[in-house]
């Protein structure tokens, strides 16, 4: 039988996954913003997995709220994305380090 | 009168040097300005005064009227007293007052007062009228004449003063003045050095001076003359702790601002600033290290005789550092050819004949000394500054001779300062103002006792008429060794420079016989009243009458000896100086190198004071001070925001991580710590 505790599991390792993209990734933004997108989905799991759990429906409210957010959140990256790489011909995080002191 | 006297050259060194300058000139009006290119820069004859000075006249005349009046006033003051004026005191404005140290600024007016007002306003009056030709090439007059005026006023401030403190003042003030004059063209590197060592030579005399004054005022409570003089036998035979021991009071005091007066009138041991001091323009020469500042020692102890009469002891040490400065300098002076050195030689010999009369008692005969000794080394020194003009600057006397018929008076004037520098004249009849007074000395050292200061002085005589009268040979007469451009321009000085000199001749030739009697004669007592004080058992003045007649002939016989020498050496056969130099090669190195005393004080006193100030500088200020405190506080800094730069990568996802890393910390505190108000 698959339990509350196996939806918490793959959450957290979803979690895990998605806050290692971002920090051990060399290559380019996207994956970052994809890394963000497991995060957001993994929280989703868990709202879900404890609104069936607890019998609220709240969470699931929640749920569809943070997919539309992360929707947004998913374009306006992108376009920002795309500005930037017309801008400065590139989306390497290796390059994207103006802030450097 | 007197304190007009004493403030007129204020008064004009404030205005002249305040308003005189560059920076006023430019506030006149262009036409002026101009024309005086207009008018500098075609002008063939004066070639050499292309960077001449073109700016307004009135500081240089102001300066001089004023101190022109002011030795008018001080004859009339002067002559007063020979008619028997009255001693007075005339406060001005009361200046210190800490505790029981009381010093207003006030003029003590008496005998010794008015002769010092005649000496440093008359030479000082000549001088400013002199420099108006002398410098009138020189593009920062008004400078050269507010330092003037100012010196004077520092002169008479000082030997006005009835406190020590203004004396002091006062002292320190012709330091201050000698200091600015000395290096009064300043882009001169030797200049400089010259006015800072004058400066820090006559600090050690100060240092004692001062030391002098601190003792009066622990002994007696009070820095005012009459208060001293009043209780100085008081004194008498106690003792002072100083320097851990139990000395007698007078005698130390006495030596210590005798210290302050070997400083200031370049005697033995600290006589090396004054020959240097001749790199400053020769009217300052005449001026300050000839006839008023160099004396201002000898007034010291004329001033303090009151405290020296009852201090033998330390008399005894006046006599023989004056004995051994009078002879020392005549042996230096022989073989210098700097013709301004020679002088400064000579000057720096008669200032030790002056303090032999006073450690002998002999108060009035010193001052005649330094009344007679200020017109003819004036004389001389202006004189020789008329050589220097005529000769384009040139000051080695190698390269003088033969200049006679160049500056028919400029020579005549030289020969009247030095017939009186060596005393010509017939005892017991009269002669030449030098004579007089120096005579008097060398008969006052033998009357005195002190058979070491007679045998100095006579051998110091010769000296001074060798030396004189090779001064005057190689400079006038024989073949010349100038060289022939600077011989065409060979020209007898203009008239305002030959007026100063007319006068001091006419001082040279009469201030002798005309005021013998009241500063040494029958009318002394009378003249001196209470500015010198003599003690009881103090008969010199009597038993100089009595001295045997090789005695009274002595000096006399020595200016003829050295006469006869410097005529040999320089006229008869002048391959002698060589020859002899070249025999005595080691003597003469001695002498030429004025008996090594800038080596020897280079090596004990210079060098080690440059290496500790190294020290200091580069270990103690640039390294403990400046690595710890400024530098060092900089360099920490740099050092630990170079390591926190660092931290700012400029990587979004460093910054994400950091707040994650945050987060989960402050999660983790308070998950299993709890959250506890």
């Amino acid at each position: 039988m698959i339990g509350l505790t196996h939806y918490l599991t793959v959450a957290a390792i979803l979690f895990t996954i998605g806050i290692f993209g971002i920090f051990l990734n060399r290559k380019n933004v996207i994956v970052i913003m994809m890394s963000i997108e497991l995060i957001l989905l993994s929280v989703n799991i868990n709202l879900v997995a404890f609104s069936f759990y607890l019998h609220d429906l709240t969470g699931q409210v929640f749920a569809l709220l943070i997919l539309t957010v992360a929707a947004g959140e998913a374009a306006i990256g992108l376009a920002i994305l795309v500005t930037y790489f017309r801008n400065r011909g590139t989306i390497a995080v290796e390059d994207i380090n103006m802030m450097k002191g | 009168m007197v304190q007009a006297i004493l403030f007129l050259p204020l008064i004009g060194a404030v205005i002249a040097g305040l308003f005189g300058t560059k920076a006023f000139k430019q506030l006149g009006t262009d036409d002026e300005v101009y024309a005086d290119h207009a008018h500098n820069a075609p002008s063939v004859e004066h070639s050499h005064d292309q960077h001449g000075y073109n700016g307004p006249p009135w500081p240089m005349y102001l300066t001089t009227g004023l101190l022109c009046i002011g030795a008018v006033l001080s004859w009339i003051i002067f002559f007063g007293f020979l008619q028997g004026g009255h001693d007075g005191e005339i406060e001005l404005l009361p200046w210190i007052t800490s505790g029981s140290l009381k010093a207003a600024w006030s003029i003590r007016l008496d005998a010794l007062t008015a002769v010092m007002l005649v000496v440093v306003n008359t030479v000082s009056a000549l001088v400013h009228v002199y420099s108006l030709g002398y410098m009138s090439h020189d593009e920062s007059q008004p400078r050269f004449f507010a330092y003037l005026s100012l010196f004077t006023f520092a002169m008479l401030a000082l030997v006005t003063a009835n406190n020590l403190i203004q004396m002091f003042f006062g002292w320190e003030g012709v330091g201050l003045a000698s200091y600015l004059l000395i290096g009064f063209w300043y882009t001169r590197e030797s200049a400089n050095a010259a006015a800072i060592k004058a400066f820090v030579v006559n600090r050690v005399g100060d240092f004692g001076f001062a030391l002098g004054i601190f003792g009066v005022f622990m002994v007696y409570g009070s820095v005012e003359f009459p208060v001293i003089f009043a209780h100085a036998p008081d004194a008498v035979g106690k003792t002072i702790h100083f320097l851990g021991h139990d000395w007698d009071t007078l005698t130390t005091l006495c030596l210590l601002l005798f210290m302050g007066a070997m400083g200031k009138s370049a005697q033995f041991l600290l006589h090396t600033w004054l020959p240097d001091a001749m790199e400053g323009p020769t009217p300052v020469s005449a001026l300050i290290h000839a006839a008023t500042m160099v004396t201002a020692g000898v007034f010291l102890v004329a001033r303090l005789s009151p405290l020296f009469e009852l201090a033998p002891h330390a008399r005894e040490v006046v006599t023989i550092v004056g004995a051994i400065t009078a002879f020392f300098a005549a042996t230096v002076g022989l073989v210098q050819n700097d013709i301004k050195r020679v002088i400064a030689y000579s000057t720096c010999s008669q200032l030790g004949y002056m303090f032999v009369a006073m450690g002998v008692g002999a108060y009035g005969v010193g001052i005649f000394h330094l009344f007679t000794h200020a017109f003819f080394k004036a004389l001389l020194f202006l004189g020789a500054g008329s050589v220097i003009h005529a000769m384009s600057g040139e000051q080695d006397m190698r390269k003088m001779g033969g200049l006679g018929p160049y500056v028919r008076i400029t020579q005549a004037v030289m020969l009247i300062g030095t017939f009186s520098l060596t005393g010509v004249g017939i005892p017991g009849i009269g002669g030449f103002a030098g004579f007089h007074s120096k005579d008097a000395i060398i008969e006052a050292s033998y009357a005195g006792g002190s058979t070491f200061a007679f045998a100095l002085l006579v051998i110091a005589a010769l000296c001074t008429s060798f030396y004189s009268w090779r001064l005057a040979f190689m400079t006038f007469s024989g073949p010349t060794r100038a060289d022939k451009e600077v011989l065409d321009h060979a020209h007898e000085s203009p008239p305002v420079m030959l007026v100063p000199l007319y006068v001091l001749a006419a001082g040279a030739i009469i201030a002798g016989f005309a005021f013998q009697h009241w500063f040494m004669g029958e009318g002394q007592a009378e003249f001196w009243g209470a500015a010198i004080y003599r003690s009881p058992d103090n008969h010199i003045l009597t038993q100089m009458e009595s001295v045997p007649l090789l005695v009274k002939w002595s000096a006399t016989i020595a200016m003829l000896a050295g006469l006869g020498l410097a005529w040999l050496f320089y006229i008869r056969d002048t391959s002698l100086p060589k020859a002899l130099a070249a025999v005595n090669q080691p003597a003469y190195q001695f002498l030429l190198n004025k008996w090594y005393f800038d080596e020897l004080y280079d090596f004990i006193f210079v060098r080690p004071a440059k290496w500790i100030g190294r020290v200091f500088w580069k270990g103690g200020d640039g390294a403990v001070i400046d690595g710890l405190g400024p530098d060092g506080v900089s360099a920490a800094i740099s050092g630990v925001t170079a390591q926190a730069v660092k931290l700012q990568t400029g990587y979004v996802y460093h910054y994400a991580f950091a707040m994650l890393i945050g987060v989960a910390a402050i999660i983790s505190w308070f998950s299993f710590g709890g959250i506890h108000p």
